[in-house]
């Protein structure tokens, strides 16, 4: 993000309303009165930022600044969800999430989850984004029915796909049956289950990456493919050379923001699983919703939360860093 | 263009260009007909017979579409209360939104007061901060207000906005700052100059984070579902949840049937108005 605050004019220099009083002769009084009106001004201008920008400040203060800096102390207590009394242990959620048991399970199947969802979505957006990007007649309709599941509710779109999934009733295992395959037990064998809501997850997300990718490959100039194409390559040789690394800033910004938001997706998995079974379906975000919510352990729960607020903030940095060597390149 | 006129002399090499145009054809419907199918499904079966839901082979038409789906889980579940609920909070928390990130932004360009740099920073930073670190403390002074199980509670801790204020900012410093002098001279305050220039000359911007946020606070799941358990503050989400778990998969017409008024208006929505929507949905890519 490139945020340079231009500093703007306040308005005009308080000349033309000084002339307007009846200013005394000599020069000392006249520069009372401008700085007098400046100070006026200034405190007119301190109050309507008050009014204006006051209710955000305080929003985000209250429901966003305080809670994180309160999670953070509820990381070092063991305390339970609405209990009055607390214990305080340090850094002991922290040292109990690294050796639990369930901490492997569960990282691995945030990894997995995350590599699937975000290379999945990248690869098949991209190649939906130069089918789009081609002139071809009804790419238009294509385009929104690709997009429109990104704007549905993930619960509803959970629940819907859990119905195509049915093993005996769903539409996945009749098409499935149309190529000789047999529908394999979705909802309760792994992996199948964790599969099943990587499959959905990609289903929602697709249109996004797609739609970004085609507003890249909309700026890659046309006349750099047009001298490829003359020079006699052929178009994977004109992607891979020629449109992809002109990509590039378009790919890093898609995979920052797709494992930004799959690490901390929940409605479908919450619609799908349960994080079930027997825990196969549990991300870290997830972990941290039963661990408090289910299981009331609201402090351990915070040091899970604080783990998972480093991980992202990591990505986040990896993003402003290569960003800002971007700007210095260009 | 100037490539494809050339190729058109050239006989050898239309037909070549030809079949990939096709192959392009083939690729574009399917594609097109595999992303659809779900929600066409869904529809179809919502209109369906338990009968005809539950049949092998598949019967992919219903054969006499009814609306008994949507009568059962009106029935099960309070549905019109919901839609209620659901549209009051969508237009409430959007409209406060954009006013919240419209004032904030127009107070951070066109007004000089002291810490505005940090003030900047203060709001911009929290699009890096995962609400999902904020729930456990948030719920809790939540819970302490008395406000579980009510509107303020579903609303008032999301309204804060970065992304609105974020945009607006982008787009205010793009307004030529001759306008606004002019406005000055004549006399005009801030209020005024809100009102008749900057908020007429933001309109893109104004359609933009005003649809983004309605489909957020739409489709909003987590913090709803831990707040509310009383079926008739509940949004349309948690309310499937509900139905979910006491109908359970065993009735999955009634379940597909509130599936489809959850997920049917704001598809609605995006239909009318896709240009806007996609603008905004996709605005950090541009900005980012």
């Amino acid at each position: 993000m490139t945020t340079v605050v231009t500093p703007r004019p306040s308005g005009l220099p308080d000349a033309p309303s000084a002339r307007a009083g009846t200013p005394p002769a000599g020069p000392p009084p006249a520069t009372r009165t401008r700085s007098r009106l400046g100070a006026r001004r200034r405190r007119n201008a301190l109050l309507w930022a008050l009014l204006l920008a006051g209710p955000n400040v305080l929003l985000i203060v209250v429901f966003v600044y305080r809670p994180l800096l309160q999670s953070l102390y509820l990381s070092t207590l063991q305390w339970n969800l609405g209990s009055p009394s607390a214990r305080f242990v340090g850094l002991g959620n922290y040292v109990e999430w690294f050796s639990a048991p369930t901490t492997g399970r569960v990282v691995t199947t945030t990894l997995v989850f995350t590599v699937a969802t975000v290379g999945g979505a990248m690869v098949l957006g991209l190649g939906l984004a130069l089918l789009l990007n081609r002139r071809l007649r009804g790419r238009g309709i294509a385009r929104t029915v690709a997009f429109a599941p990104y704007v549905l509710s993930g619960f509803a779109v959970g629940i819907l796909w859990l119905f195509m999934f049915d093993p005996r009733y769903g539409l996945v295992q009749e098409l499935l049956g149309w190529v000789g395959l047999e529908s394999p037990a979705w909802y309760t064998a792994r992996p199948w289950p964790l599969v099943m809501v990587i499959v959905v997850y990609l289903w929602k997300n697709l249109g996004y990456v797609a739609l970004i990718y085609l507003a890249g490959l909309q700026a890659v100039p046309q006349d750099l493919r047009d001298a490829a194409a003359l020079d006699g390559a052929s178009s994977a040789r004109t992607l891979r050379s020629i449109v992809l690394p002109l990509l590039t800033p378009t790919t890093f910004f898609l995979l920052v923001t797709m494992m930004l938001a799959s690490l901390q997706s929940f409605d479908i998995i919450k619609a799908m699983t349960q994080g079930g079974p027997l825990g196969s379906t549990t991300t870290l975000m997830y972990s941290i919703y039963e661990e408090s919510f289910v299981g009331g352990r609201a402090g351990y729960a915070s040091a899970v939360a604080t783990v998972l607020f480093l991980v992202l903030l990591a990505v986040t940095a990896v993003q402003m860093r290569y960003v800002q060597r971007k700007v210095h390149y260009a | 263009m100037s490539a494809v006129m050339i190729d058109r002399r050239v006989p050898g090499r239309s037909a070549r260009r030809r079949s990939p145009q096709v192959g392009g054809y083939l690729t574009m419907v399917f594609a097109t007909v595999v992303l659809d199918l779900p929600l066409v499904w869904l529809l179809l079966a919502s209109l369906k017979t338990p009968e005809e839901l539950y049949q092998v082979p598949l019967q992919w038409l219903p054969g006499s579409p009814s609306l008994d789906n949507y009568a059962q889980a009106a029935g099960a579940i309070p549905l019109g209360r919901l839609l209620a609920n659901s549209i009051g909070l969508t237009v409430v928390g959007a409209g406060l939104k954009v006013a919240l990130g419209l004032a904030c932004a127009y107070a951070l360009v066109f007004l000089d007061f002291p810490f505005k740099k940090l003030v900047f920073g203060l709001v911009i930073a929290t699009l890096m901060i995962p609400p999902q670190i904020t729930i456990i403390p948030n719920y809790t002074l939540v819970a302490s207000l008395g406000w579980l199980n009510t509107y303020q509670g579903i609303l008032v801790p999301g309204l804060a906005s970065a992304f609105g204020t974020f945009l607006f900012r982008q787009h205010f410093l793009t307004l030529p700052a001759s306008i606004l002098e002019a406005a000055e001279l004549d006399g005009a305050g801030h209020w005024r100059k809100l009102w008749t220039f900057v908020v007429p000359m933001s309109t893109p911007t104004l359609a933009a984070v005003a649809l983004v946020s309605v489909v957020t606070e739409w489709n909003d799941y987590l913090w709803p579902f831990l707040v509310v358990d009383h079926a008739d503050r509940m949004t349309l989400p948690v309310g499937l949840t509900l139905l979910q778990n006491t109908d359970g998969m065993s009735n999955w017409g009634v379940l597909l049937a509130a599936t489809v008024v959850v997920t049917l208006p704001i598809l609605l929505v995006f239909l009318i108005l896709q240009r806007r929507l996609v603008a905004g949905l996709t605005a950090g890519a541009v900005t980012g």
